[in-house]
């Protein structure tokens, strides 16, 4: 491939597998970790084979083309299902159902906040429901409120606020509930563009803040380089890992600076390559078996 | 000003059927239809009396028992089986079947069973009222989203506290839908279970009225159901409001984009 001779000298730090590390670092581990769906015309094999760890306060993106299987990755992390194959460990413990340390925020903001309670008790819930005293659970909410910049609608239905305001709610609650690992799958895809830089910003701001472990999946190549210390890109299904990046960007980063970066351009040129390398049906050496 | 606008419309309508009874039957003198004043005096000398507390509140009491009863099997039963698949699959069948008799056939089979009581109307209240409930609950439950259910899981609410605040209040607006037609289905089903052999009760009263040509009298029994009616509605209408605010502001928005 063309691309691959260019790129060694510019991007060293790459690789066709995923990163692991040392048990004792990581925070979050996938090891060989399978999904095969049964379903009335035959078994779909929608992620065959995914090997990666996160260490504790790494933010990792997740991209890949769309149907790689990056909703199902998720769900397996988040114990929402189960793999056919493999394991996914947190902090060392196999994840059976969804852990105490994890939180998710979905794409679809307007289905996963709960309708009937408004903004605060939405945020509130999670900690009432692991019986966190009030004093507590009152302080834990006002700082998420006002973390993402939100203390002036506590009173609002969600539906009463614009879409980007219901992530930001979303993105309050799970940050109230103090995970040591937040997953996001695809948060913005569902918001107008100015919105989407603001809440990226957040999200490095809550990361930065917090130090906790984020695993960011979006199909939004931008996105990804722009967020990540790292991105894990995937292959087209069935998904093994096409390539695992580091994003050596400066650490302090902006929609304006950030972006025009050279450096930042060359990295999106690579991933945006990656992809259409992906969705071509190129696999990397290692899944060729 | 807005207020006496919307008495005005509320009110506007029966006055003028009223006046048009009125003006219809004046000067007639058809046996089977009395005057609007006939009615009126007839009205408050058969009611406002011993039969209050002999005929209507019984009934009354009897209705909001069954009614009450209908409601709670109704959640708590459609909470379960809409929760558990096998059990839907399990049930399903033998719910439309007995969907699908007519309650007031019960009634003669419930009196040779339970006796003349009132134990027996108002299971015969209950038999008919319930599955509008039951099968409006199970629907409701089985419609939760995905999205939701996912998110809840993930923050692990779970058991009691995934039932109260998740399914309860993700099933309410098809749960009062199916309240709005127990509400109905168990009027008709008060005055139905009164008629056969029984010795109080407004239905019970209205057919003696019948078969004794007191024609008034009858009329004046029939408007006191009506009146029940509509003071259910209102009690409904209002607890709806105040349970389904979310939903109604939700709908609102959403028809709005």
């Amino acid at each position: 491939m063309p691309s691959e001779t260019t790129d060694k000298n510019t991007l060293p730090t790459r690789t066709t597998t995923g990163r692991t590390v040392q048990n004792d670092e990581a925070m979050l581990s996938v090891r060989g970790l399978k999904k095969v769906y049964q379903t009335d015309g035959g078994p779909i094999e929608a992620v065959r084979n995914l090997t990666f760890d996160l260490r504790a306060g790494e933010l990792a993106c997740l991209v890949g083309p769309s149907g790689s299987g990056k909703t199902t990755l998720l769900k397996c992390i988040s114990g929402l299902m189960a793999p056919t194959e493999g394991q996914v460990l947190l902090d060392g413990v196999e994840v059976s159902g969804p852990p105490k340390k994890m939180a998710v925020v979905f794409q679809e903001y307007g289905r996963s906040l709960f309708p009937w309670m408004r903004v605060r008790e939405n945020v509130e819930l999670p900690l009432k429901n692991q019986r966190v005293p009030k004093d507590e659970r009152d302080r834990l909410v006002n700082e998420a409120l006002e973390a993402v910049g939100l203390s002036h609608v506590p009173k609002s239905y969600p539906w009463q606020l614009s879409g980007g305001m219901q992530q930001r709610v979303a993105i309050a609650r799970a940050v109230a509930y103090q995970p040591e690992v937040l997953l996001m799958d695809e948060p913005f895809a569902a918001v107008d563009a100015q919105t989407r830089a603001d809440l990226e910003d957040l999200i490095r701001t809550v990361w930065k803040k917090l130090g906790i472990t984020v695993l960011f999946v979006t199909h939004d190549i931008d996105e990804s380089v722009y967020l990540g210390e790292r991105v894990i890109i995937l292959s087209s299904s069935p998904t093994v890992i096409q390539e695992d990046l580091v994003i050596d960007l400066p650490a302090e980063r902006d929609q304006l600076n950030t972006r025009s970066l050279p450096r930042f351009t060359e990295l999106r040129h690579h991933v945006y390559e990656q992809i259409q390398l992906a969705k071509a049906g190129h696999r990397p050496a290692a899944a060729a078996k | 000003m807005k207020i006496l606008k919307s008495i005005g419309y509320a009110v506007g309508l029966p006055a003028i059927l009223v006046l048009i009874w009125a003006v219809a039957t004046a000067g007639e003198a058809n046996f089977f239809v009395p005057t609007p004043t006939t009615l009126l005096a007839t009205f408050a000398e058969t009611w406002f009396g011993d039969r209050v507390v002999s005929d209507v509140l019984p009934s009354i009491g009897r209705l909001i028992i069954g009614v009450t009863a209908a409601i709670i099997i109704g959640v708590v039963a459609g909470l379960l089986i809409g929760s558990v698949k096998w059990l839907r699959d399990l049930t399903e069948p033998v719910l439309e079947f007995f969907r699908a008799v007519p309650p007031p056939v019960l009634v003669p089979v419930l009196m040779l069973l339970m006796g003349i009581t009132d134990s027996m109307k108002v299971v015969v209240i209950i038999s008919g009222c319930i599955w509008p409930v039951l099968l409006n609950t199970i629907e409701g439950v089985r419609a939760i989203d995905g999205v939701l259910s996912d998110s809840a899981h993930t923050y692990g609410i779970s058991g009691g506290a995934r039932i109260r605040y998740l399914v309860l209040p993700s099933a309410s607006p098809q749960i009062m839908a199916g309240v709005r037609q127990c509400l109905s289905i168990g009027l008709i089903l008060m005055v139905i279970s009164e008629m056969f052999a029984s010795s109080s009760g407004l239905g019970f009263t209205i057919v003696q009225f019948q078969r004794s040509f007191a024609i008034p009298e009858m009329w004046s029994g029939i408007v006191i159901l009506g009146l029940i009616g509509v003071a259910m509605s209102f009690i409904f209408q209002f607890t709806e409001r105040r349970i389904l605010r979310w939903y109604h502001g939700l709908r609102e928005v959403e028809n709005a984009v």
